[in-house]
């Protein structure tokens, strides 16, 4: 994208626009919230270890949604959880993103149909970016789901905020 | 270490009428059948005589017989009438490492067993568990609420087999 290019060649100065600067910085340092659900969380903790470490591309796992950027909904969200993934989503600050990861988060998943309890895609209570599948998904389709959340990130325009 | 049959003879020579029948001919753990009013104080006579000693309830389930008579309801959904839930107790004495598996079955339409978490405190959760799946209500529970589905859920016990899940629950569509 060449926000960095000129660097060394013209004395420290940067040509660049708000726009990329804004967004350059905002998709570096994506902070997780640190909550899971189910069999998908342990697939992210692993993804967040050393041995995938999610620290390289900035995110980072925080305790409060006060000082989240993204919400990672790994595993079954049940209609009970659902009140409350609505309200962890909605005392995030803005900008904030959502990545719905693995089947019952996208779709209600092995219970889709008998699952009297769950709720058959997050995206009925809370608008999702990136869809992860796989039950669960691998770390590197996590990881695959989150540099589509940074490509989104880079182009978004300062008048039209989701435009990506 | 006692067998069923011995169970089950001191458990009638003790209560009589409360203690049905010992059933042996099924595919699974012999279990005794027991009155669902009397079944604390057997559980309790179980617990504290030496010799027997349960001291550990290994599980506690409610199961739907379904046994009723199938009717149509208004909006033309299957509904069971009349028959029975039943409850299953799972019993293990470590002590003297015997164990045995006690049914009490209850009016469907009024189920109704006494508790026994106070014997075992294991039973609470799932007494709690059996009634928010069943709607078997436990006498003297000290805190019978759902311990699974929502507090205020109001459409029913989803196990029973003729459960209708909700259109919407909170403004959010429950069905695919």
């Amino acid at each position: 994208m060449g926000l960095l290019d000129k660097q060394f060649t013209d004395d420290n100065i940067i040509v660049t626009k708000v726009e990329d600067l804004l967004n350059w910085a905002r998709l570096s340092s994506l902070w997780q919230m640190g909550f899971g659900l189910a069999c998908c969380a342990i697939e992210m903790m692993a993804t967040s270890a050393s041995h995938y470490d999610f620290d390289r591309f900035g995110v980072i796992p925080r305790p409060s949604p006060r000082q989240s950027d993204v919400i990672i909904v790994s595993g079954t969200v049940t209609l009970k959880m659902a009140l409350r993934v609505k309200r962890l989503y909605e005392q995030m600050p803005d900008p904030k993103y959502v990545i719905s990861m693995g089947s019952c988060s996208n779709c209600g998943g092995p219970y889709w149909e008998h699952g009297y309890h769950v709720l058959k895609g997050v995206d009925r209570v809370i608008p999702v970016d990136v869809y992860v599948p796989g039950c669960p998904p691998r770390p590197e389709a996590l990881l695959e789901g989150l540099l589509k959340l940074q490509e989104k990130i880079r182009n978004e325009s300062l008048v039209n905020k989701k435009s990506a | 270490m006692k067998t069923p049959e011995e169970i089950f003879e001191a458990l009638k020579n003790k209560f009589g009428e409360a203690v049905i029948n010992l059933a042996t001919d099924q595919p699974v753990d012999p279990y005794i059948e027991v009155a669902p009013l009397e079944v604390d104080k057997v559980c309790k006579f179980l617990f504290e005589e030496e010799g027997f000693e349960f001291n550990s309830l290994l599980n506690l389930s409610g199961v739907d017989d379904a046994n009723g008579e199938k009717v149509k309801d208004e909006n033309d959904n299957d509904i069971i009438k009349g028959g029975t839930l039943s409850v299953f107790y799972h019993l293990e004495s470590t002590i003297h490492r015997h164990k045995i598996v006690l049914k009490v079955s209850t009016d469907r339409e009024n189920p109704e067993v006494s508790s026994v978490e106070d014997i075992w405190r294991t039973a609470d959760w799932h007494e709690r568990e059996a009634y928010d799946m069943f709607g078997i209500k436990f006498l003297n529970h000290h805190n019978l609420i759902r311990i699974l589905m929502p507090y205020d859920w109001e459409a029913g016990y989803p196990l029973r087999k003729d459960y209708q899940n909700p259109e919407f629950y909170k403004g959010m569509k429950v069905p695919y």
